[in-house]
């Protein structure tokens, strides 16, 4: 009988992450190259949108259920998770590189003595076994390894396997198993949400803001273009370190690694723990005033000008094809 | 208290990557190592609870890894570290192997509190805290910016996507640091002479075959040059026009 890839789905508020699609797109991707059993597993209480996954080609689900596991349990996720492997005899168990996944995924293998193929950026299936791409030293290098074990936890880097909805209507199986009594041990009393902004981990486009801006005020062009465009404002170490922004908008090395589909670097003259964090995104815009800062050599457009002239006439102009 | 922090010893931040010739390792040739960033939030946090419960507790540096790991140690014991152990191993082994080592020295120690730094900035697994923990059978919470421990209850902030999750937990436990959790402290003058004296013992790491094999290490595909379209906002329609219509990212 062929083996197992399970696909673990990431909620939060009821109601399943962007990142879980990409989780299942890929996990039924790989089931075919590798010749397996595709099936998905999401823990919490009532989940509105479970219904969703049937678009991406997924035909059986598994909901554990339980009014204390709406929010996250190390604990108790853990048990569940490794306990379904074991029932199902899983052999390749898939996460997405998020919080939650990060978490949970070395848990789990360390349960099930598996080896940890983690934040990969591209897998690819050569000979019938797994190779997974990964970048280390934040981006500077690329390493490709495979894993030796028997059973095997993979976490994949969110934005970067897209989430495709599948032609072939698949009759989707969701099975509801009510969980007892789980150990809460470790677990989540209270989500303490962000004040409205977007997450530079999450989010598709990223206006980021340097040393350039002279001034922590002048954020505010960032800002202005940031909600213009419906994106997250990030932030370069210098200005972090300065204490203009917090820590949660750093973009590089010691800050996030992101990849998003547009990355405008503002007054960034992109030092090579900046470039690191970011160059992995699709397209790149920097506008600096010096016209031979590093930004430019990984930019597909820029614009070697002054920001202060520059952003609000971006914003205006990015206003105008919006509306 | 028997506290442990976990340390690592990686290539600067501002340091450029060169593939070494077999490659599968990068070429130490020109890289300035440091102790990992991380890390430093990590031991600030250590010597904090040390102080915090005070009596005889000690915080102890162990870190994985050959020789040169000593200067990182050396680092961590100017900072205020009692001592420090090294867990020798030139070879590289995966994040399950270095948790292994980590999670057999301590259980030897017998230390109850256990700090990482969240992630190693040269591998960037960000999994070796829950992976020792999980061996010890510790609570562990991971990307921690607040911790509180009151007798053996622990109650904790981690930074995940959009907020913060506050967590409960009990000790024993390992806590994995992100910067914000501290400042960490500078080591002064008399810590780095202090450092001279403290004891760094050095042991064979328990052995352990990785669970994962490189294949190899390689550089990005460099990006292609991009043009510059102008020095003022005369040229800011034909950007729009550009993500607009040839990117199609607006």
């Amino acid at each position: 009988m062929a083996k197992t890839i399970l696909a673990v789905l990431e909620q939060r508020e009821n109601k399943l992450k962007k990142s879980a699609y990409e989780v299942v797109t890929t996990a039924v991707s790989l089931s075919k190259q590798l010749n397996l059993n595709a099936k998905a597993v999401v823990i919490g209480n009532d989940i509105g949108n479970l219904d969703e996954i049937v678009k991406y080609g997924m035909g059986d689900i598994t909901h554990f259920k339980n009014g204390d596991l709406a929010n996250y349990s190390s604990t108790a996720y853990t048990d569940i998770v490794t306990g379904f492997v074991k029932e199902i005899e899983a052999e390749y168990i898939l996460f997405s590189d998020t919080a939650f996944g990060k978490d949970l995924a070395p848990r789990v293998a360390a349960k099930l003595n598996a080896g940890c193929l983690i934040d990969c950026v591209h897998l690819e299936v050569s000979d019938g076994n797994l190779v997974a791409t990964r970048p280390v030293y934040a981006g500077k290098a690329l390493m490709e390894l495979k894993p030796k074990s028997e059973i095997k936890v993979i976490t994949i880097r969110p934005n970067v396997f897209k989430a495709h909805s599948s032609e072939n209507n698949v009759i989707t199986n969701i099975v509801t198993k009510e969980v007892t009594s789980p150990d809460l041990s470790t677990r989540v009393i209270e989500f303490k949400k962000s004040e409205g902004k977007l997450d530079v981990a999450e989010a598709d486009i990223i206006v980021s803001g340097g040393r350039g801006l002279k001034d922590p005020e002048n954020f505010k062009l960032i800002e202005d273009l940031a909600e213009a465009l419906g994106a997250a404002v990030g932030a370069s170490r210098a200005v972090v370190d300065a204490g203009w922004r917090s820590h949660r908008e750093q973009v590089g090395q010691t800050g996030k690694t992101v990849s998003p589909s547009l990355y405008i670097a503002c007054g960034i003259s992109g030092a090579i723990q900046h470039l690191a964090g970011m160059s992995s995104s699709k397209y790149i815009v920097a506008i600096n005033k010096d016209k031979d800062a590093p930004i430019f050599s990984i930019a597909d457009y820029g614009i070697a000008g002054d920001v202060f002239e520059i952003l609000p006439k971006l914003t205006e102009e990015i206003k105008k094809i919006k509306t | 208290m028997k506290i442990a922090v976990c340390i690592s010893h990686v290539p600067d931040t501002a340091t450029k990557i060169n593939i070494a010739k077999d490659e599968k390792t990068i070429d130490p040739n020109g890289v300035t190592y440091i102790i990992n960033p991380y890390d430093e939030f990590a031991v600030e946090e250590a010597l904090k609870m040390k102080e915090k419960f005070g009596g005889d507790s000690e915080v102890i540096a162990i870190s994985v890894g050959g020789d040169n790991n000593k200067e990182t140690i050396r680092k961590a014991l100017a900072m205020g570290v009692d001592r420090g152990i090294l867990l020798k191993d030139e070879n590289f082994r995966d994040s399950f192997g270095i948790a292994k080592a980590l999670s057999d020295e301590i259980k030897i120690q017998g230390c109850t509190l256990v700090f990482f730094g969240k992630q190693s900035v040269d591998y960037d697994n960000a999994i070796t805290g829950q992976l020792t923990a999980s061996m010890l059978g510790y609570s562990c919470i991971a990307v921690v910016v607040n911790l509180k421990i009151d007798g053996d209850k622990i109650i904790a902030e981690r930074e995940i996507e959009g907020g913060k999750e506050v967590v409960e937990a009990k000790l024993p436990a390992v806590i994995t640091a992100q910067k914000g959790l501290n400042e960490p402290r500078y080591a002064s003058l008399k810590g780095i002479m202090a450092a001279k004296k403290k004891i760094i013992e050095e042991k064979q790491a328990a052995s352990f075959e990785s669970l994962t094999e490189v294949i190899r290490l390689k550089k990005p595909a460099p990006k292609k040059p991009g043009r510059i379209l102008g020095t003022d906002s005369s040229v800011v329609p034909e950007l729009v026009k550009l993500l607009h219509e040839e990117a199609k990212v607006i």
